[in-house]
C-alpha cells in the first residue's frame, strides 16, 4: 500500500490540470519528478480521476522512455549515446561507470538507491561530446577518467551530508 | 464515384472508403492482418500494400479510392514484399499451428499456407510469456499475439472498456492489462469481442469442453441442455451449412446422441424473462420509479454498468438472464426424485456468449446456495465437439427438442439480435393479435442493425420512450446523456455485442458482413415461421406458473441479490 | 503593463531600444546549455558583481560615463569554444572563459576597451579579436541565429530592441491573412524539419478547411541525435519563433498553439516559459492582441522520451495524451490533426525563418540560397571536425566549405572519410561528393537528405558499419512497435549488422540486409521506418568493401570493432613471464616460462586484460 501522502501530492498536482486525457502525460511527468518514479497505485489513481482506463494510462506511461515503475536513484545520470557523442566514443565512458558502480543495462540502479546510469540519445550539448548528465545537470567532454573521478566526488558529497 | 485501374482492369468506386474495398470488390482477396471493416483503420500489418504506376508503394486500406488511379496489386516485387513482412511475423510468433484453437481457422495460418511460406529464416528472441487463464471467459497467449490492435480497437472504441491495451513499445511491444495484471483483476466484461476480432490463437474461448465430455460419459448424472436463440443460426458456419440457416432441428438430434440426456431450448428461458420483465416495467412505470429500466438479460452490459455506473444499479431490471431463468427453472423441475431418477444434475447452457461463462459463476446466480447453470458451451465450443464425434452435421435429420422445456415464442428467438428482448415485450403489453399491430411494432424502429435506435411506443395512452443500444461505448455515450439530463427513457435494452447475441464472443469467427445480415434474418425467419408470437401464448410457459413455478417466481426468476451480498461482505 | 495598441508597441520598443543603445559596453555572458555546464553562470555573477553589483550601473572610466550592461545570452553555437564570453561594441569573442579570466576582462576590456589576446580564438599565428572575423562565423550567414548570443534571451524588452515582433505588426496591420500567407508561399520557405515541404501551401490548406477551430503546432522534439539548432532558437531567441507561430496562427485563422519540446531540454523549456509569459503580460499573447481581433494562446507540451514523436501525427497524439504512434494518413494533418481538427505543424526552425520573410518580404528571401531552396539552414556540425558548433550557411553551399572552411577540417591531421547527415534517417556522404550542394533536392539525388540538419563528420578511425549499426540500433529502439516491417525487420537488419561487427556474419548476410532494407523501406507506414535503412543502404553502397573485409575476412580496417580485433603477442618484447596467461580469463595464453608466449585467436574474447597488464608492452592489438 502507497501512503497517503503520495495521494495528497497526487491531488495537489492534479489541480493544475483540467481533468482529461490530455493532462496525463503532464500529470505524470509531475509524478515522476516528485517520486523519481510513477508509482503504479497512483497511475490508476490518475486514470481513474481522468475517466481514462486504467490499462490505457499504463499503455501511454510505458510507451514513454522517461517514466519509470520502479524508484530510480538518487543521482541519475545520463550518458549520451547521440550520434555526436557516439562518434566520439561514449562505449568506455558507459562501461567505466557500469564498471564502477556495478551496474548493467538491466540493473540500473545501485542497492543504496544512490545513483541510476542510464543512456539517453542526444542532450542537445553535442558540441561538448562527450556529453554526460547529472540530474540534468551537464558534465561536458567526458572521459572514462573523469566520469569515474565524478562519481568519487558525488559520493564523497553523500558522506559529508 | 470514379473508376480505378486495378491490374489492368477497370473498376468503377462508388462509396468505398477505401481501396481495399474496391480491389476486393474487384474480385481479388487482398491478404489483411489488421484491418477490420468494424473498427478504426489501423494500418499496422502492412499486407495489404500495393503499389501504383510509379512504383509508389502505400497500404491499400488506408487509402481513400481516387478517380483515375492505376494500381497492382500482385506484382512480384509486391509478392517479395508480403513474403517477408509475413515471414518476420511468423518468426515473432509461436507456430504450434497443429495444437492451437485456431487452428485452420487462423488468418495468420491461412496467409502464410497462401503465401507458400515454407521456411522461416530467423529465430524467435521473445521471451516466453505465460498464458493468462485468470478469466473464466477467455484465454490470452501472448505469445501468439502479432499486434494487429484489433482486441484493443474492439475493447476501446466498440465497448469502451479498454481491459486490454498496448504497452511498451517497439519490439517489446505486447497487448496487456495495466501492469501485466490478469485478465481477471481488471474491469473486461467477458464479452470476448476481442476474441472474435483477433485473426490469431491469441484471444481464445475459456473452454468447457471436458467437464461435460465427462458428465456425458458419466452414469450417475443426467445432463440437460438448454440452447440459446443465437446459437442456431450461427453453428452451421463450421459444418457446412449456408450462413444464417437455423440448424437447431440438426443440432437437438447431434447433442441428444452426444449423450444429453434432455434438451431444451432457451427460448423458453427468454418467454419467461419477457412475462416478468415486462411485469417489472409496467410496475414502474406506474409508479415512475427507477425509471429508465434497463435490460437486465446481458451479462456482460450487467457487469459493464455495476462496475462502472454503481449508483444506477437500481436502474437494472432484477429480472434473471433467460439462460438463469431457464437454469433455476431446470433445476427446480429435477429436484424431485422421480424426475432425476437418483441421478445428479449437470445443467449445460448451450450460448454464443463468453459472458455467460462469468454469469453462471455470480453470486446471484445461485439458488439456495446451489449454481443454477453447471457448465456454459459456446457455439464454437460446440462445433468443436461435434468434430471430434466425427458426425456428420449436415446429413443429420431433425429433431424437436424436448419437452416440456422445447416450445419457445417468436418472441423469444428474436432475443438473439438487437431490438429482440424490446420487441417481445412491446409484443406483450401490445393488446390482442390482429396482423397491423404486429406491423406498427416491426416498423416502429425497434428492428435493424443500428449502434443506436431511439422511438417510441404508444401505450395505455402514452409514449414510452424507448432506446436500443448494442455496444457498450454506445450504452456508456448513452448514460452519460441520460446523467446530463440530455436524454430521458422510460426502456432501455442494451446488448454488450454490436447486433447482439448473433455477433457474441463465442460465435464462429470470421464473419463478414453477409454472415452477419443472414444470422439476423435466421432468427426474423424463424419468427415467421412460429405460429406463437407472444411470450404470453406460449401455453407452456403459462401452465409453469400454475404449476411448479406458483409461489417461487420471485425466487426463481430474479436475481438472488441476497447471496451477492452476502459475498460481497465476505 | 498591457499594450493596447500599435502605437504603444512602437513606444515600448523605442524605450528599450534607447536602453540598450545606451549601454555603451555589453557584456554578453553565454547561457546556453553548453555554457551554462562549463560553468558560465558563475561568470555571469562574478561579471555582475565585477560591473558594481548591479546591471546596467554607470560606472566612470577615462573621461566618460558608460552604461555597462551584464547579460546572459543564449548560444553562440561554438559550445565546444564555452564558455564563451562576448563583449560589445567591441564584437570581442572571449573562449573557454574562467572564473579567474573574469578581473581581467574588466580591467582590461570593460575599463579600457582592450582586447585580452590569450582568451581569443587564435589560428595559425592569427589571432581572431572579433567575433565576426573567427573563421567559424565568417563563412556563416545567420539570420535565422542573428540574435543567438548577442540578446539577452530572458527579457522581452531586449528582443524588442532588436526588433521582436515587429512583422507582427506590419501582419496585422498592413496584411491580410491571405497576403501573408501569399507572401510564404512566393518566398519559397520549405519546412526544416526535414521533408522541405512548403510552408506556405501547407498553411494555405489549412485556412481552406471548413472547419475553422484550428491550431498551431511547433515541433520542437528535435530528436535526431546529433542536432541541436532547434534547442539553440528556443534557448536563444525564443520570441523570434513565438512570432512566427503567431504569424501563422493569424494567416490560417488559429486560435491556440502548442510547443512540444523534447524532455532533455530543460533550459529551452524554462526559456520559452519566460518568454511566453513576459508576451503575455504586454497583452502580445491572449485576447485582442493590440486591440485587434486576433487573439491567440500559446501552450507547452514537454516530450516524455520518444523520438517517434517527432512525427507529425505522433506528435498530435502525444500531445493529446496518448502514445505517440504515427497513424495511417490521410486524413493529413493539415485537415484533421489535433484533435481532429486542422493543423499547421512546421519546425522551430521554419517558425523562426517567417517574421523575416515578412519584414523584408519573398524577393528578399528568395535572393538568399537557391532558386528552389531560398534561405538560410542551420547545421549541427558535429564529430570528428576541428570546429564543432552549430552554424548556419546559406542553402547551396557545399559540404566541402562547411566542412573544411567553417569547420576548419578534420581534427588531428586524420583524413575525411564520410560525412552523415539528417540522422537516422539520412545517408552517409563521402569524399567524392564534397562538391555536393547543400540544397533539400540535390542531397535527395545523391541518396541523403537535410533531415533536421546533424552533420556527423567521421574521420578515417570511423568504421563505416559500426555507424550503420549504430544508426540501425537508434531507430530499432525507437520504433513504435507498430507496423509489421519497422517493428520486426529493423530488429533483424540490427541483427544482422551485429553480426557482422561481432564477426559472425556470412556471405549471404549481406544480401539478407539489402532485401530487409527494401522492404522496410517501401512498406513501414511513417518516415521512421520508411528512412531508417538509409544509413546502412548509403553506407553498403559507398563502403561495400568494408562490409566484405568484415564478414569475409572477420576484419575491421578502421580498427574499431572489438570482436575482431586480434591480440598478439611480439615474441621479441616478450620475456615469458606468464603473467599474462595467469591473467586471461579464458585461458587463451599458453608459453614456456622464459620463451614467448602465444595467444589462441579462437578461444581469445577480445577482453585486453594481457595487454593491459604486461609489463613489457608485448601484447598488441592487430
Ligand atoms: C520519425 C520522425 C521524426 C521526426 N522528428 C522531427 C523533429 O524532431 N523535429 C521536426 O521539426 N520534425 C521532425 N519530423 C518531421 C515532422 O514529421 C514534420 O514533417 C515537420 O515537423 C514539419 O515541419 P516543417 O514543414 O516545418 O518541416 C520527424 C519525422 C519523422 C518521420
Ligand atoms: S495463431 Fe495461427 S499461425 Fe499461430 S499457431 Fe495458431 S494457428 Fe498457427
Ligand atoms: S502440416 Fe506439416 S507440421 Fe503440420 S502436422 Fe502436417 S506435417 Fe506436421
Ligand atoms: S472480453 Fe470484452 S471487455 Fe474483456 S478484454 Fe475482451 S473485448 Fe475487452
Ligand atoms: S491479441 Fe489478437 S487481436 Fe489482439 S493484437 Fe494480438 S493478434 Fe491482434
Ligand atoms: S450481447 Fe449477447 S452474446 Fe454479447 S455479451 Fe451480451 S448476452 Fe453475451
Ligand atoms: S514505421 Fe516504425 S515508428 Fe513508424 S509506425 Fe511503423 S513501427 Fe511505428
Ligand atoms: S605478460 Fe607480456 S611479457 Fe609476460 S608473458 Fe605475457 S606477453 Fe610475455
Ligand atoms: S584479450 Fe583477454 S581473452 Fe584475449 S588473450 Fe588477452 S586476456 Fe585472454
Ligand atoms: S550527441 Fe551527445 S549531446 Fe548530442
Ligand atoms: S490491412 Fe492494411 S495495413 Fe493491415
Ligand atoms: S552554449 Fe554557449 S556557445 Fe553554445
Amino acid at each position: 500500500m502507497l501512503d497517503k501522502s503520495y495521494y495528497t501530492r497526487a491531488d495537489e498536482i492534479m489541480l493544475d490540470y483540467p481533468p482529461e486525457e490530455r493532462s496525463l502525460i503532464p500529470i505524470i511527468q509531475d509524478i515522476q519528478e516528485q517520486f523519481s518514479y510513477v508509482p503504479p497505485e497512483l497511475l490508476s489513481y490518475v486514470a481513474r480521476r481522468l475517466d481514462i482506463s486504467e490499462a490505457r494510462a499504463f499503455s501511454v506511461a510505458s510507451f514513454y522512455v522517461n517514466f519509470s515503475f520502479s524508484a530510480k536513484g538518487k543521482y541519475i545520470i545520463k550518458v549520451c549515446d547521440g550520434t555526436a557523442c557516439h562518434v566520439r566514443k561514449s562505449a568506455p565512458i558507459l562501461e567505466a561507470l557500469y564498471k564502477e558502480l556495478g551496474l548493467s543495462r538491466e540493473k540500473p540502479t545501485t542497492d543504496d538507491a544512490l545513483f541510476t546510469v542510464e543512456t539517453v540519445s542526444c542532450l542537445g550539448a553535442c558540441g561538448l561530446a562527450h556529453a554526460v548528465t547529472v540530474n540534468e545537470h551537464v558534465h561536458p567532454q567526458m572521459t572514462p577518467e573523469k566520469a569515474v573521478a565524478m562519481i568519487a566526488e558525488l559520493r564523497g558529497e553523500e558522506h559529508a551530508s | 464515384m470514379g473508376y480505378m485501374t486495378i491490374d489492368g482492369m477497370r473498376v468503377e468506386f462508388t462509396d468505398e472508403k477505401n481501396i481495399l474495398s474496391v480491389i476486393r470488390k474487384a474480385g481479388i482477396d487482398m491478404p489483411t492482418l489488421c484491418y477490420h471493416s468494424e473498427l478504426s483503420i489501423y494500418g499496422a500489418c502492412r499486407m495489404c500494400t500495393v503499389e501504383d504506376d510509379k512504383g509508389k508503394t502505400f497500404a491499400s486500406c488506408s487509402e481513400q479510392p481516387r478517380d483515375g488511379l492505376v494500381i497492382y496489386t500482385n506484382t512480384p516485387r509486391l509478392m517479395r514484399y508480403r513474403k517477408i513482412i509475413l515471414e518476420l511475423l511468423l518468426a515473432a510468433h509461436n507456430r504450434d499451428c497443429t495444437t492451437c484453437n485456431k487452428n485452420g481457422i487462423c488468418k495468420l495460418q491461412d496467409l502464410a499456407h497462401k503465401m507458400r511460406i515454407h521456411y522461416v529464416r530467423f529465430r524467435d528472441t521473445r521471451p516466453v510469456r505465460p498464458l493468462d487463464m485468470s478469466s473464466p471467459a477467455i484465454v490470452r497467449d501472448p505469445n501468439k499475439c502479432i499486434l494487429c490492435g484489433d482486441c484493443v480497437r474492439v475493447c476501446a472504441d466498440t465497448q469502451g472498456i479498454n481491459a486490454i491495451d498496448f504497452a511498451y513499445r517497439g519490439t517489446e511491444a505486447i497487448v496487456t492489462p495495466a501492469f501485466n495484471k490478469k485478465l481477471a483483476e481488471t474491469n473486461c466484461v467477458n464479452c470476448g469481442q476481442c476474441r472474435v476480432v483477433c485473426p490469431t490463437g491469441a484471444i481464445s474461448i475459456k473452454t468447457n469442453m471436458e467437464p461435460v465430455w465427462d458428465a456425458l460419459a458419466d452414469p450417475n448424472t443426467i445432463v440437460v441442455a438448454q440452447v440459446a436463440p443465437a446459437v442456431r443460426v450461427a453453428l452451421g458456419d463450421l459444418l457446412g451449412i449456408p450462413k444464417g440457416e437455423n440448424v437447431m432441428g440438426k443440432l437437438v438430434n447431434v447433442l441428444h446422441r452426444m449423450g444429453f440426456d434432455e434438451v431444451y431450448d432457451t427460448t423458453y428461458g427468454a418467454d419467461l424473462t419477457v412475462l416478468e420483465e415486462g411485469k417489472e416495467f409496467l410496475e414502474r412505470l406506474s409508479s415512475g420509479e427507477k425509471l429508465p429500466l434497463f435490460t437486465s438479460c446481458c451479462p456482460a452490459w450487467v457487469k459493464f454498468l455495476e462496475t462502472k455506473y454503481p449508483e444506477l444499479k437500481d436502474h437494472l431490471s432484477t429480472c434473471r438472464s433467460p439462460m438463469q431463468m431457464f437454469g433455476a427453472v431446470i433445476r427446480e423441475y429435477y429436484r424431485d426424485p422421480e424426475r432425476n431418477g437418483g441421478k445428479k444434475l449437470v445443467s449445460v447452457a448451450i450460448m454464443p456468449c463468453t459472458a455467460k461463462k462469468e454469469e453462471i459463476l455470480r453470486p446471484e446466480s445461485t439458488t439456495n446456495g446451489v449454481q443454477d447453470v453447471d457448465y456454459v458451451l459456446t457455439t464454437a465450443e460446440l462445433a468443436g465437439m461435434i468434430h471430434m464425434t466425427g458426425v456428420l452435421f449436415d446429413e443429420l435429420e431433425m429433431e424437436a427438442a424436448d419437452v416440456p422445456f422445447g416450445i419457445g415464442s417468436g418472441a423469444g428467438v428474436i432475443f438473439g439480435v438487437t431490438g429482440g428482448v424490446t420487441e417481445a415485450v412491446m409484443r406483450t403489453l401490445q393488446p390482442g393479435h390482429d396482423r397491423s399491430g404486429m406491423t406498427a411494432i416491426k416498423t416502429s424502429g425497434v428492428r435493424g442493425a443500428d449502434e443506436v435506435k431511439e422511438f417510441t411506443f404508444p401505450y395505455n395512452g402514452r409514449d414510452i420512450r424507448i432506446a436500443v443500444v448494442n455496444g457498450l461505448a454506445n450504452a456508456d455515450r448513452l448514460i452519460k446523456r441520460i446523467k446530463a439530463g440530455e436524454a430521458e427513457y422510460d426502456f432501455v435494452e442494451v446488448m454488450a455485442c454490436r447486433r447482439g447475441c448473433v455477433m457474441g464472443g463465442g460465435q464462429p469467427t470470421g464473419a463478414g458482413p453477409r454472415t452477419r445480415a443472414a444470422r439476423m434474418k435466421g432468427l426474423y425467419d424463424t419468427d415467421v415461421n412460429t405460429q406463437i408470437k407472444k411470450s404470453n401464448d406460449n401455453p407452456m410457459v403459462m401452465s409453469l406458473y400454475q404449476g411448479l413455478l406458483k409461489g417461487k417466481e420471485h425466487r426463481l426468476l430474479h436475481r438472488n441479490f441476497a447471496a451477492a451480498e452476502e459475498k460481497s461482505k465476505n | 503593463m498591457r499594450l493596447e495598441n500599435r502605437t504603444e508597441l512602437t513606444l515600448l520598443r523605442e524605450q528599450w531600444r534607447e536602453k540598450r543603445e545606451n549601454e555603451k559596453i555589453r557584456v554578453l555572458i553565454c547561457g546556453g546549455t553548453g555554457c551554462l555546464a562549463g560553468g558560465s553562470q558563475k561568470l555571469f555573477e562574478r561579471m555582475t558583481e565585477l560591473c558594481a553589483g548591479a546591471k546596467n550601473v554607470e560606472i566612470e572610466f577615462g573621461p566618460e560615463v558608460a552604461h555597462i550592461g551584464v547579460k546572459k545570452s543564449g548560444c553562440h553555437g561554438f559550445c565546444e569554444m564555452g564558455p564563451l564570453v562576448r563583449v560589445e561594441p567591441y564584437n570581442y569573442l572571449y573562449l573557454k572563459v574562467q572564473l579567474a579570466d573574469c578581473d581581467e576582462i574588466f580591467h582590461e576590456t570593460v575599463l579600457r576597451g582592450r582586447p585580452v589576446e590569450r582568451l581569443m580564438y587564435h589560428t595559425g599565428g592569427r589571432i581572431y579579436a572579433a567575433q565576426e572575423d573567427i573563421p567559424f562565423y565568417a563563412r556563416q550567414t545567420r539570420l535565422v541565429l542573428k540574435n543567438c548570443g548577442h540578446v539577452d534571451a530572458e527579457h522581452i524588452g531586449e528582443a524588442l530592441a532588436v526588433g521582436a515582433y515587429e512583422s507582427l505588426e506590419k501582419a496585422l496591420f498592413e496584411m491580410t491573412p491571405q497576403a501573408v500567407i501569399d507572401t510564404v508561399l512566393r518566398s519559397k520557405l520549405r519546412g526544416r524539419g526535414g521533408a522541405g515541404f512548403p510552408t506556405g501551401r501547407k498553411w494555405q490548406q489549412v485556412a481552406e478547411q471548413p472547419e475553422t477551430t484550428r491550431y498551431v503546432v511547433c515541433n520542437g522534439d528535435e530528436g535526431d541525435p546529433g542536432a541541436f539548432m532547434d534547442r539553440s532558437v528556443m534557448e536563444g531567441d525564443p520570441h523570434r519563433m513565438i512570432e512566427g507561430m503567431m504569424i501563422a496562427a493569424y494567416a490560417v485563422g488559429a486560435q491556440e498553439g502548442y510547443i512540444y519540446v523534447r524532455a532533455e531540454y530543460p533550459l529551452a523549456i524554462e526559456r520559452l516559459r519566460i518568454a511566453i509569459r513576459q508576451a503575455e503580460e504586454l497583452g502580445l499573447l491572449g485576447d485582442r492582441i493590440l486591440g485587434t481581433d486576433f487573439s491567440f494562446r500559446l501552450h507547452i507540451n514537454r516530450g516524455a522520451g520518444a523520438f517517434v514523436c517527432g512525427e507529425g501525427s505522433a506528435l498530435t497524439a502525444s500531445i493529446e495524451g496518448k502514445r505517440g504512434m504515427p497513424r495511417v494518413k490521410p486524413p493529413r494533418t493539415v485537415e484533421q490533426g489535433l484533435w481532429g481538427k486542422p493543423t499547421v505543424l512546421n519546425n522551430v526552425e521554419t517558425f523562426a525563418n517567417v517574421p523575416m520573410i515578412i519584414k523584408n518580404g519573398a524577393d528578399w528571401y528568395r535572393s538568399i540560397g537557391t532558386p528552389d531552396s531560398p534561405g538560410t539552414k542551420a547545421f549541427a556540425l558535429t564529430g570528428n571536425v576541428k570546429n564543432t558548433g552549430l552554424i548556419e550557411v546559406p542553402m547551396g553551399i557545399t559540404l566541402r566549405e562547411v566542412i573544411f572552411d567553417i569547420g576548419g577540417g578534420i581534427r588531428g591531421g586524420k583524413a575525411f572519410k564520410a560525412v552523415q547527415i539528417g540522422g537516422p534517417s539520412g545517408g552517409c556522404l563521402t569524399e567524392a561528393q564534397l562538391d555536393a550542394k547543400l540544397d533539400f533536392d540535390s542531397l535527395k539525388r545523391i541518396g541523403a537528405m537535410i533531415g533536421s540538419g546533424g552533420m556527423v563528420v567521421m574521420d578515417e578511425d570511423t568504421c563505416m558499419v559500426e555507424v550503420a549499426r549504430f544508426f540501425m540500433s537508434f531507430t530499432q529502439r525507437e520504433s513504435c512497435g507498430k507496423c509489421v516491417p519497422c517493428r520486426e525487420g529493423t530488429k533483424r537488419m540490427l541483427e544482422i549488422l551485429e553480426r557482422i561487427v561481432g564477426g559472425t556474419a556470412e556471405p549471404g548476410d549481406l544480401d539478407e540486409l539489402l532485401e530487409i532494407a527494401d522492404v522496410v523501406q517501401n512498406t513501414a507506414l511513417c518516415g521512421l521506418g520508411q528512412s531508417a535503412p538509409k544509413p546502412v543502404l548509403s553506407t553498403i553502397r559507398a563502403f561495400r568493401e568494408e562490409y566484405n573485409e568484415h564478414i569475409v575476412n572477420k576484419r575491421c580496417p578502421a580498427g574499431v570493432c572489438q570482436k575482431l580485433l586480434r591480440y598478439r603477442i611480439d615474441p621479441e618484447k616478450c620475456r615469458g613471464c606468464s603473467k599474462c596467461a595467469r591473467n586471461c580469463p579464458v585461458g587463451a595464453i599458453s608459453g614456456q616460462i622464459k620463451s614467448p608466449f602465444t595467444i589462441d585467436p579462437d578461444k581469445c574474447v577480445k577482453c585486453g586484460t594481457c595487454r593491459d597488464n604486461c609489463a613489457f608492452g608485448a601484447i598488441y592489438v592487430e
